[in-house]
């Protein structure tokens, strides 16, 4: 009896499915170690490797997934927040990315200039106005989404289009290079964990922290399950949805930082490209609704690393760039399709069957 | 019944301002870079040639859109078409054969993708960016170079493309004295076959009043006796048909085919949607307004090209600003409608 409570409680869980989709990715990496001879479980090995710059820094394919995923992590959080306030997605955040990277690195280079080795302004003032201007985007979404009750799908594809558009316009067509290590140290390592990942880490500490210490979380959802309800019952529904698309472009402005000096330059045609699609993925793979309401951070995490996992799993199976998608779309699709209210209604009914046989 | 009237006449309001701002924004061309060839009927030519898959594709997320869904796979889908015909005629398939063969993949994909939305009920949106990642992907399965149609791998193909259908009217005298007559090439008279037919399938067929009850009310649809699911899938199909014709159209175009083909042409199907006047919501739009938004689309690129100074952002920029307007407009226009309601 224990077990069977047990059993249901572990299928009503919504990291279920998240989890799931990681044990599998692992499953396919150890088999496919396995089979050329690579040692089973050097999926999970972490070794310290020495650089040129005489220093140690962690290598391995879990490291690389953490570090490669950050962008995509980040973006998830904003978006789990939106989705959650809103029943809407915000398409912009890959397009804002670029914006922001665009915008820092024109700051810190001048504009019209393609390469530098000195900084033209302090590096904070990069960073923190790229920043600002991912929650100016943010501030612009949510104005039109909560303001003007606009469907947020459409508001967002205003920037979706205009943002990489206007961040080749602030670089004046150039991709602008910033030789500089200290701006480069975003993207590379700090001690020998790399930087991306602490920089995830300390945003989603905070985050959840907020979300915990503060009724922001439980007012988010409120508003999502039912804006008017919340209305009435004396939250002001239409400031907590400007409040979580401007979370959402924070986040988008941080990855966008950290995306550009990952690359130690401004490519606003690649970077952040298709990764809104990632970041909703990752929201929908946590096990989150995508009709609105309650939210779990914790699933849209662990979902966006997992999407990062599929990619890199994919490329060590030798699948190129171009086509990795076909797979990703395939999962995607049973991914949603498990989820999908009809057939989760035939799964019940299935079961019920059996139950009944059973007691007859 | 009283709002009923309200309602038509600000979509009317709202058709009426995309018709008289492509009017303003083709004059403002005119006037600016008249002596650059811009008040030849040729360049307004040129921009339903360059746009005449585009017009196939808004046709189709028009449909889509009418039943509050979504459809962005079609720029995919266009990049796959291009791709399939390229290397399949340099396979030496016959044409015929091969352009039957894209519009039934199209069908297939369309069924697929309308099974999801409309059986198992899984958003539109999610689907459809399935889709999408499916056809770039499946494009690159099939060749990850830059392939192109020549002469020597199809010469039937390549005469449907360069058909040129000369118009009887409008030509100019050119600087030897000879009268040029403006032309229109095949994938126009597709476009406008496509746009005429849905135009009339919308208003008075029994399906297309459908998809206008289902993007109303779903609820209410269902309750009328329609079969909602049905519906839905037929509109992806229909939409998915109408991307392949307009992969086709586009191929005529371009003449070849490329993973990065088409990049972002779902957003421009959409926009044009939007400018015409079609709400994502569901319900309300009309396929006259999103030709008319493709032609806003293809004047800007277009000024811009003619300007030749401007960087090659600004027809992105320009676009979303319109978007803005647009947005902005319809949902003043829902203010004021819910307070009459009210």
């Amino acid at each position: 009896m224990k077990d069977k409570k047990l059993i249901s409680k572990i299928k009503k869980s919504q990291l279920l499915l998240p989890v799931v989709a990681m044990l599998l990715v692992m499953a396919v990496n150890i088999i496919h170690d396995a089979a050329t001879g690579a040692g089973a479980f050097s999926f999970f090995k972490i070794t310290l490797q020495q650089t040129t710059g005489n220093g140690t820094i962690l290598y391995g394919r879990i490291i690389d997934i953490l570090n490669r995923g950050s962008e995509a992590a980040l973006l998830a959080l904003g978006m789990t927040l939106v989705v959650s306030a809103s029943a809407g997605t915000d398409i912009s955040v890959g397009s804002v990315m670029s914006l922001c990277a665009s915008y820092c690195c024109m700051l810190l280079a001048g504009y019209g200039v393609s390469s530098v080795n000195e900084l033209a302004k302090p590096l904070w003032l990069g960073i923190i106005a790229g920043i600002l201007l991912g929650c100016l985007c943010g501030a612009f979404n949510g104005f039109l989404v909560a303001r003007l009750n606009i469907q947020p799908m459409v508001a967002t594809l205003i920037l979706y289009s205009a943002a990489r558009a206007i961040g080749l316009l602030v670089c004046n067509d150039l991709i602008v290079y910033v030789r500089n290590d200290s701006f480069g140290f975003f993207g590379s390592f700090l001690g020998p964990i790399p930087t991306p990942i602490i920089i995830t880490a300390i945003c989603i500490a905070i985050l959840s922290l907020i979300l915990k210490k503060t009724a922001l979380g439980m007012y988010i959802q409120s508003v999502g399950i039912n804006a008017r309800a919340s209305r009435i019952a004396g939250l002001n529904s239409k400031r907590i949805i400007h409040l979580a698309y401007i979370v959402c472009g924070l986040f988008a402005g941080i990855a966008g930082v950290v995306a550009s000096s990952r690359i130690t330059s401004a490519d606003s045609n690649n970077i952040g490209l298709y990764l809104e699609m990632d970041a909703i993925l990752a929201v929908a793979l946590g096990g989150n609704s995508l009709g609105g309401g309650k939210f779990n951070l914790a699933g849209s995490i662990i979902g966006a690393y997992t999407i990062q996992a599929i990619t890199t799993t994919l490329y060590a199976l030798g699948v190129s760039t171009n086509q990795a998608p076909v797979f990703k779309a395939i999962i995607v699709i049973i991914i949603v399709a498990i989820q999908a209210p009809p057939v989760k209604a035939y799964m019940r009914k299935k079961s019920l069957s059996k139950t009944a046989k059973g007691v007859a | 019944m009283k709002n009923k009237k309200v309602s038509l006449n600000s979509n009317t309001i709202l058709l009426l301002i995309t018709i008289v701002l492509f009017i303003v924004l083709y004059g403002m061309g005119c006037i600016m870079y008249g002596n650059k060839g811009f008040t030849h009927l040729q360049t307004f030519l040129n921009i339903l040639i360059t746009n005449a898959g585009l017009i196939c594709i808004a046709c189709g997320m028009t449909c889509v859109m009418l039943t509050a869904g979504i459809d962005i796979s079609v720029g995919g889908l266009v990049a796959m078409d291009c791709m399939m015909i390229a290397v399949g005629l340099n396979k030496g398939i016959p044409a015929p054969l091969m352009v039957g063969l894209v519009i039934l993949t199209g069908i297939i994909f369309g069924l697929v993708q309308g099974f999801f939305v409309g059986y198992l009920e899984i958003q539109p949106f999610i689907v459809s960016m399935a889709g999408m990642f499916f056809t770039r992907g499946m494009t690159a399965v099939i060749s990850t170079d830059q392939v192109s149609v020549t002469e020597k791998s199809s010469p039937l193909y390549y005469a449907w493309a360069n058909y040129k259908i000369k118009l009887p009217f409008g030509g100019y005298m050119n600087n030897k004295g000879k009268e040029v007559l403006p032309y229109i090439r095949i994938n126009v008279v597709i476009a406008l076959i496509v746009l005429v037919v849905i135009f009339f399938m919308l208003r008075h067929t029994k399906f297309g009043r459908s998809l206008y009850a289902v993007g109303g009310s779903e609820q209410s649809a269902a309750m009328m006796g329609l079969n909602v699911k049905s519906v839905k899938m037929k509109a992806y199909v229909l939409s998915s048909f109408l991307c392949s014709i307009g992969g086709i159209c586009f191929s005529l175009n371009t003449m070849s085919g490329s993973v990065q083909q088409a990049l972002g042409l779902e957003m421009d199907a959409i926009s044009s949607a939007v400018i015409g006047g079609t709400l994502l919501t569901g319900g309300v739009g009309n396929v006259i307004g999103s030709f008319f938004g493709v032609l806003i689309n293809g004047t800007i690129s277009s000024i811009v090209k003619t300007n030749g100074k401007l960087a090659s952002s600004w027809p992105n920029i320009l676009t979303a600003g319109l978007l803005f307007m647009f947005i902005v407009i319809q949902s003043v226009f829902a203010a004021i409608r819910s307070k009459k309601t009210r």
